[in-house]
């Protein structure tokens, strides 16, 4: 299969690799550049555990072709901590808001999605911008609650 | 058409562990010369907290700060037999098992200290932060890591221990059938408001309150974490999930999540819980573990309040605006029972 070169920033930092043609970005992500942190969950848009960022926009990386990415600035979690954990993370940490840790990477990344742009957002928001991303564990309660923590702690006011 | 309030109850009795042929763990304990300790176990964390849990009753247990654990779940070829991580039997039956183990390591540990220190390993006491020191005497101390490197490097012994946690077979009596499956019960109530729509048949849940007896909480904020996403199980359970939904044939159920329903973070209703510790006489350090039982009260409380709210008994799970207009239409429409 031809195979395209493909150029794109990855967490603040340059990446160029190579990708098959109706590769998703997902499978581009964790098999060609090695990062792992977006999971692999149904590779069918609908439980949201392989959430990044593209230009700051949540995508559902294994509906995203890889080529589409040409260009594009990504986040995904593995980028989230600096020399501290990100307050994101510290709050699930803080308020048990993962078991299994499946959902988490796509959880964290919607929610900095949402407080990027909503740095004080309601509990019905927060619940908006996870509803894309299935938990099986938490019952979610955990997880509102530590998006709307990490909010309080100022999270989008120091990523926006 | 009117939407409805009801209220439903279910109480449980719920038997930890099994009893198929007889229910056993095992746990292997050892230090290294460094005075950590590795605690190898075949007993999977699905993310229920196993690991936490086994690594606080192995340091508790051991007389060691918690950092000098490491729990080692990874290789079920290599690591000691485990039954496995269901049947809500983790914490009680690995934690014993760990209790045993780690039992036989700290006598050891204990007899290198007695060693180093010239005194009796009698008169020897831990003080969980990583010192040993003779009882009265503070000073007369050694570290924990100082006795293991001794044992390894000039005493030549093994601080390690082995622990097995067994509930034997029960056979059953063939002339009254009684057997004994099970040591040991844990118990729940639980109270739901749901609201039934007459008109779309559609349950929303409102709030609900529970009450747990999982003998000690041996990690109260891991308890809870399974309460509340162990409830959401059950009402996913009640009122969503299921392969068959709508058709005699297995090939139409869904294969995805588009046709597999649950309920998401919109779904949820505020519940609050409280937990009754009664340590349990044959538990590690009386710990049952909330398991299986988080979810299993909520079906039969929601089946209870929607009869309650519109008068319907749904006896198959689960209970989807389907059935219930299919019951409201036998019915001839909705009979809200008295309010308890
Ligand atoms: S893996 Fe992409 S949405 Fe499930
Ligand atoms: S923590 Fe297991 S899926 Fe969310």
């Amino acid at each position: 299969m031809a195979r395209k070169p493909i150029q794109f920033r990855l967490n603040g930092k340059d990446e160029a690799v190579f990708v098959e043609e109706g590769q998703n970005l997902l499978d581009a992500l964790r098999r060609q550049v090695g990062d792992t942190s977006p999971k692999y969950g149904c590779g069918q848009g609908t439980c949201g555990a392989c959430t990044v960022l593209v230009d700051g926009e949540p995508r559902l990386s294994c509906l995203m072709l890889a080529e589409s990415a040409e260009g594009a600035s990504i986040e995904t979690t593995a980028g989230l901590a600096g020399a501290e954990l990100h307050p994101l993370q510290r709050a699930f940490l803080d308020g048990f808001a993962a078991q299994c840790g499946y959902c988490t990477s796509g959880m964290l990344m919607s929610a900095k999605a949402l407080l990027d742009r909503n740095p004080s957002p309601t509990r019905e928001q927060v619940v908006d911008a996870i509803s894309g991303n299935i938990c099986r564990c938490t019952g979610y309660e955990p997880i509102i609650d530590a998006i709307l923590d990490a909010a309080a702690r100022g999270a989008g006011r120091r990523s926006a | 058409m009117a939407k409805h309030r009801g209220r439903g109850v279910a109480t449980i009795n719920y038997p930890i562990g099994m009893n198929l042929g007889g229910d056993p763990s095992q746990a292997l304990v050892h230090s290294n010369p460094d005075g950590k300790f590795g605690v190898a176990l075949s007993s999977i964390d699905l993310g229920q907290g196993m690991k936490s849990v086994t690594r606080q009753i192995a340091a508790e247990t051991l007389g060691v700060p918690v950092e000098d654990v490491y729990v080692d779940t990874a290789d079920s070829d290599t690591g000691p037999h485990c039954m496995g991580s269901f049947a809500s039997r983790g914490t009680h039956r690995v934690g014993n098992a760990v209790i045993a183990a780690a039992k036989e390591a700290r006598a050891v540990m204990l007899e290198a200290a007695a060693e180093e220190l010239e005194v009796n390993p009698e008169d020897l006491e831990t003080d969980g932060k990583g010192n040993i020191h003779v009882k009265g005497a503070p000073s007369r101390s050694i570290s924990t890591g100082a006795a293991c490197a001794a044992a390894q490097f000039k005493q030549g012994r093994t601080v390690s221990g082995r622990g097995i946690f067994l509930i034997p077979l029960s056979d059953v009596d063939p002339d009254t059938g009684e057997m004994t499956p099970v040591s040991c019960f844990a118990h729940a109530a639980l109270v739901v408001e749901v609201e039934v729509d007459d008109e779309t048949g559609e349950l929303s849940v409102v709030e609900m309150n529970s009450a747990y007896e999982l003998g000690r909480a041996l990690n109260p904020k891991l308890v809870e974490q399974q309460l509340v996403g162990g409830a959401w199980m059950g009402l996913s359970h009640a009122a969503f999930e299921t392969t068959e939904p709508y058709y005699p044939e297995r090939e139409h159920g869904p294969v995805d999540y588009n046709g597999y329903p649950m309920p998401g973070p919109g779904d949820i209703a505020p519940h609050n819980i409280s937990v009754l510790e009664r340590p349990a006489p044959d538990g590690p350090y009386g710990g049952k573990g909330p398991g299986e039982m988080c979810a299993n009260p909520v079906l039969p409380a929601v089946a209870n309040a929607v009869f309650n709210a519109v008068g319907i008994r749904v006896d198959t799970l689960p209970i989807t605006p389907e059935r219930i207009l299919r019951g409201l239409k036998a019915q001839g429409g909705a009979r809200p029972q008295a309010r308890r």
